[in-house]
C-alpha cells in the first residue's frame, strides 16, 4: 500500500458533498453523479489510475434513490485500486459514460446497462451484450424474479 | 411453491438476437462475413462479425453472452457456501483459483485470517492450476495451427495434472475444493510424491515443445507479428495476465499486491517484446516454468497443522462430531441451511488468475446470502477490446489471435 497517495487522493478527489473512507484497505469514494467523469479524468490524468477494472450497481429497491453504481480503478504505477461510488435515482439512471477515457469502458458499460438499465450518456453502443436484441427487463434488478421467463427467440425462416 | 407458468402469449416475431454494428464495410467491394458462435476453430462460443477487404480484416463486431446463465442472479439466491460449485464453472480450466479468489473475498468480509497450512497449499494449488490452464490454452492455440504432436504431449501432461488433482478433490475439473475459512480436505497420503513426478516429466515434455515450436518457420510464419498490441493500448482496454505482460509491462498482482504466500516466494515476471501472439505463446510457457519452480518452493514450505480455521461461524464441524454431538449437528445445520453469518459491507479481492485480473465484488447486508455477487471477469474485459488485436489482419489470422487470448466462456458470460 501506498498511504501518501491515499492521502493525498482523500484530499483532492473527495468533494465538499461527497465523502471518502477506507473500506477494507481499498479507499472508497462516494460522490454525487454530475461529477463522476470530472473525477475519473483527473483520476486518469493527474494519478495515474490507468486501468479501468468495473464498473456495476447495486439495487436497493426501497431506498431512494434506487441503484448504486460502482466503479473500480487501478493504477499500475501505485499498484492501489480506488472504488468510486454514486447514486443514481430509477427514474433517471443516467450517468456520464467514460468510454472517452477507457476504451474497456464501452464492455463494462454495456453489461451493466444490460443488467440494472443504467443508461452511460455518451457511450455510442448501448446494444445488448450478455443478453440479446429483444430481452425484456433488466435480470439483475431486485424486482426481476429468478423464475421469470423470457418469450424464446423464434426459427428463422 | 408455485410452478413459474411458461409464457405463452403469441409475441410478434422477434429480432435477429443479435444487432451487428455495421450491414457493410467501408467500400463497396467489402464482403461481411459471420463467424460463430459455433465455429469449429473458436473454442468457446463467440460470434465475430467481420468485414474484410479480400482476406484482410478491415472491422470485427464481438459478441459474446451465448453462455450467459443467470450466474450472479443465481448466487444472490445461494447462501455463501452453497454457491461454491457455480464460483468453480465460471474459468473451468482452473477452478481452484477461482475458489480461492472467492474463499478469500469472503473471509475478508468476515474477519477470518485462514490457517498457515491452508495459505501455502491455496498458494499452491493455485499455481499448480495455472499450469493446467496454459497448458490448455497452449495446446489448444497450436492444435488450431495443426501442431497435432504439441498438442497431444500438452494435455497428456494437463491430463496427469487433472487425474492428480481428482484424487485430491474428487472431481477432474469442477472442483468444489475450496471453503470458507479452509479447504474441503487435505491431501491424501502420497500426493506429494506424485506431484514431484509430474513435475519431472512437465519439464520433460514442455522441453520437447520448445524444440518442437519456438524455432519453427511455419509457426513463427503464423505468429510473430500477428495480433500486435501495445503497452498503452492493452492498458487503455483493460487488458491484464500474459496479454498485458506480452507487450513487455511486468504487471503482475501477486508481485504487485501480494496475497497468499506470494510475497515469500522467488519467482520471476516473464515478460514479452511486442505483444504479438508469437509473445504470448512464450510468456505463457514461460510462466509455467515459473509456477513449476514455485510449487517445489511451496512443497518444503509446505507446514503441518490444520487447514480449516477454528471459527464456528465459517467452518463445518467434523463429520464424526455431526453425528454424535448435539451442539455439532446444530451448527452444521445451521451452516447448511441458513448460511454463514457474514457482517455487512462490500470488497473487492482480485487474484491474478491465468488469463488476468479476477475479481469479486461482494456486498453483504448480513446473514447467510450475498446480497450483490459481481465478477470482473479478465475475459469478458478481454473481448471488449479483442478487435484492437484482430483488425488489419487475415481473415486466418483471427483463429491463432483468438487462441492466444484464451476467452473462456464460462468466466466472459457468466
Amino acid at each position: 500500500m501506498a498511504p501518501a497517495i491515499l492521502d493525498l487522493l482523500q484530499r483532492e478527489l473527495a468533494p465538499p458533498d461527497g465523502e471518502a473512507s477506507i473500506s477494507h484497505r481499498m479507499l472508497v469514494l462516494t460522490v454525487p453523479p454530475v461529477e463522476v467523469l470530472r473525477i475519473a479524468r483527473r483520476m486518469a490524468s493527474e494519478f495515474r489510475f490507468d486501468l479501468f477494472l468495473d464498473v456495476t450497481a447495486i439495487d436497493w429497491p426501497h431506498r431512494t434513490p434506487r441503484f448504486d453504481v460502482v466503479y473500480h480503478f487501478y493504477s499500475t504505477s501505485h499498484m492501489i485500486r480506488v472504488r468510486l461510488k454514486t447514486r443514481v435515482p430509477e427514474a433517471d439512471p443516467t450517468i456520464d459514460s467514460l468510454v472517452s477515457l477507457y476504451g474497456s469502458a464501452n464492455f463494462m458499460e454495456r453489461e451493466c446497462h444490460d443488467m440494472y438499465g443504467i443508461v452511460f450518456r455518451g457511450n455510442p453502443d448501448l446494444r445488448p451484450i450478455l443478453l440479446y436484441e429483444g430481452f425484456v427487463g433488466h435480470p439483475l434488478r431486485k424486482d426481476y424474479r429468478k423464475e421469470h421467463e423470457q418469450p424464446l427467440v423464434p426459427y428463422r425462416k | 411453491m408455485t410452478r413459474p407458468r411458461l409464457d405463452t402469449r403469441v409475441h410478434t416475431p422477434l429480432p435477429n438476437p443479435v444487432r451487428p454494428a455495421f450491414e457493410r464495410g467501408a467500400r463497396d467491394e467489402s464482403v461481411v462475413v459471420n463467424i460463430g458462435p459455433s465455429h469449429p476453430a473458436t473454442h468457446g462460443t463467440i460470434q465475430v462479425i467481420a468485414a474484410l477487404d479480400g482476406e484482410k480484416v478491415e472491422r470485427v463486431d464481438v459478441h459474446c453472452g451465448y453462455l450467459h446463465r443467470g450466474f450472479e442472479k443465481e448466487c444472490e439466491d445461494h447462501t455463501w457456501h452453497n454457491l461454491m460449485p457455480y464460483v468453480d464453472r465460471l474459468n473451468y480450466c482452473s477452478g481452484l483459483i477461482n475458489d480461492f479468489a472467492y474463499c478469500e473475498a469472503v473471509e475478508t468480509l468476515m474477519g477470518v485470517e485462514i490457517t498457515p497450512r491452508c495459505r501455502y497449499l491455496r498458494t499452491l494449488l493455485s499455481e499448480y492450476s495455472r499450469v493446467a490452464d496454459h497448458l490448455t490454452c497452449i495446446a489448444a492455440s497450436l492444435m488450431e495451427l495443426g501442431a497435432m504432436t504439441a498438442f497431444l504431449y500438452l494435455v497428456m501432461i494437463r491430463d496427469y495434472i487433472y487425474e492428480h488433482l481428482a484424487d485430491l478433490t474428487g472431481a477432474r475439473v469442477t472442483y468444489t475444493y475450496g471453503r470458507i475459512g479452509g479447504l474441503a480436505r487435505d491431501l491424501p497420503v502420497g500426493w506429494l510424491k506424485r506431484l514431484a513426478e509430474i513435475l519431472d516429466q512437465y519439464e520433460m515434455f514442455v522441453a520437447r515443445i520448445h524444440g518442437l515450436m519456438d524455432r519453427n518457420r511455419i509457426f513463427i510464419d503464423r505468429t510473430r507479428d500477428i495480433g500486435v498490441i501495445s503497452t498503452a493500448d492493452a492498458i487503455n482496454w483493460g487488458f491484464t495476465g500474459p496479454i498485458l505482460r506480452s507487450t513487455g509491462a511486468p504487471r503482475d498482482l501477486r508481485r504487485d499486491t501480494p496475497y497468499l504466500a506470494y510475497a515469500e516466494l522467488d519467482f520471476d515476471v516473464p515478460v514479452g517484446i511486442k505483444g504479438d501472439n508469437y509473445d504470448r505463446y512464450y510468456v505463457r510457457m514461460r510462466e509455467m516454468d515459473e509456477s513449476v519452480y514455485m510449487i517445489r518452493q511451496l512443497v518444503d514450505l509446505l507446514p503441518e497443522g490444520p487447514i480449516n480455521v477454528d471459527d464456528r461461524r465459517c467452518t463445518l464441524p467434523e463429520k464424526r462430531l455431526v453425528y454424535t454431538e448435539i451442539e455439532s449437528l446444530i451448527n452444521h445445520f445451521k451452516l447448511i441451511m441458513d448460511g454463514p453469518d457474514v457482517p455487512a459491507g462490500e470488497v473487492y479481492t482480485a487474484h491474478e488468475a491465468p488469463n488476468g485480473e479476477l475479481g469479486f465484488f461482494l456486498v453483504s447486508t448480513g446473514g447467510g446470502t450475498p446480497y450483490k455477487f459481481h465478477v470482473r471477469s479478465p475475459s469478458f474485459v478481454h473481448m471488449g477490446g479483442v478487435h484492437r488485436m484482430l483488425q488489419g489482419y487475415q481473415l486466418a489470422d483471427i483463429i491463432p489471435t483468438f487462441g492466444s487470448v484464451n476467452m473462456i466462456g464460462g468466466e466472459c458470460d457468466r
